[in-house]
């Protein structure tokens, strides 16, 4: 997974998190993804830069724009991991069900 | 039931779970080491023969993690503040074997109906640190899949 630690990083920031959910929405050229943020364009254009580096985002050129939209495949990548986390966590959590259930039972014969 | 994982912010990992059992038990659960050492093990196969857990402030926390092949790793960590079947706060770090920077946790336990609706907070130094915990996990999880898919096939 090359893109996984440039992924969080670029995640880490913001800016470009806002600009993921505004990219969520469409794709969008970088004038229109300024306006917003009251940034500059080359300092969108730096995030933008970021978030392509990492997979996150695609451009392409249609003349002198350079129109951005989400990269499938990175997102994917990103929620299939947090995925794979969620499920190590699950076994845990799974146990502990059955350590409280074994709990509630012991309490219940306790009691008179 | 559900378990959500969300990544707030910079630097917070968020983890939140129900259990149908009450506040009191899944405090217990999480710091009496004959009952942690039943549940927080990891892929199936793995046991914790080491399990300090000193629950009062400024306790000592020390598992250590098995998997039966001379393979493991342990953490270590202190207890910042604890009230009783409520809220625990504390700093741990792994030892893989070179210790991770510190990651602080709040563990919330809130009565749900009749259960309990536990949040964990936790509060890594920055932003590249949480991907590196998070990938640590991760491989955790691998191995778990592929321990569950290896007893399929």
């Amino acid at each position: 997974m090359p893109h996984l630690d440039a992924a969080f990083s670029a995640l880490a920031d913001p800016t470009r998190r806002a600009i993921l959910a505004r990219l969520a929405m469409g794709e969008t050229t970088v004038m229109e993804l300024a306006r917003p943020f009251e940034m500059t364009q080359p300092a969108i254009s730096r995030h933008l830069k970021v978030l392509e580096g990492a997979g996150l985002i695609l451009r392409r050129i249609e003349g002198a724009k350079r129109p951005c939209r989400l990269a499938p495949a990175g997102i994917a990548e990103i929620d299939q991991w947090l995925a794979m986390l969620r499920e190590a966590l699950a076994t845990n959590y799974d146990r502990l069900d059955e350590v409280l259930a074994v709990m509630n039972l012991n309490e219940r014969k306790e009691k008179p | 039931m559900t378990l959500t994982l969300k990544i707030e912010g910079e630097k917070y990992v968020v983890v939140t779970r129900r259990f149908a059992a009450s506040p009191e038990a899944v405090y217990r659960a999480h710091t009496e080491p004959n009952l942690i050492q039943k549940w927080l093990l990891g892929p199936d196969g793995w046991t914790m023969p080491v399990c300090i857990n000193e629950a009062r402030p400024g306790g000592k926390i020390r598992y250590e993690w098995s998997d039966g092949a001379g393979g493991g790793f342990h953490l270590t960590g202190e207890y910042l503040e604890l009230k009783p079947f409520n809220r625990i706060v504390h700093v741990e770090r792994m030892h893989l074997p070179d210790p991770t920077p510190d990651n602080r946790v709040e563990t919330r336990f809130e009565p749900d109906g009749a259960g309990t609706l536990m949040t964990m907070r936790m509060t890594l130094p920055d932003a590249e640190t949480r991907a590196a915990m998070l990938a640590t996990g991760m491989e955790h999880g691998m191995e778990a899949s592929y321990a569950r898919l290896e007893r399929l096939i």
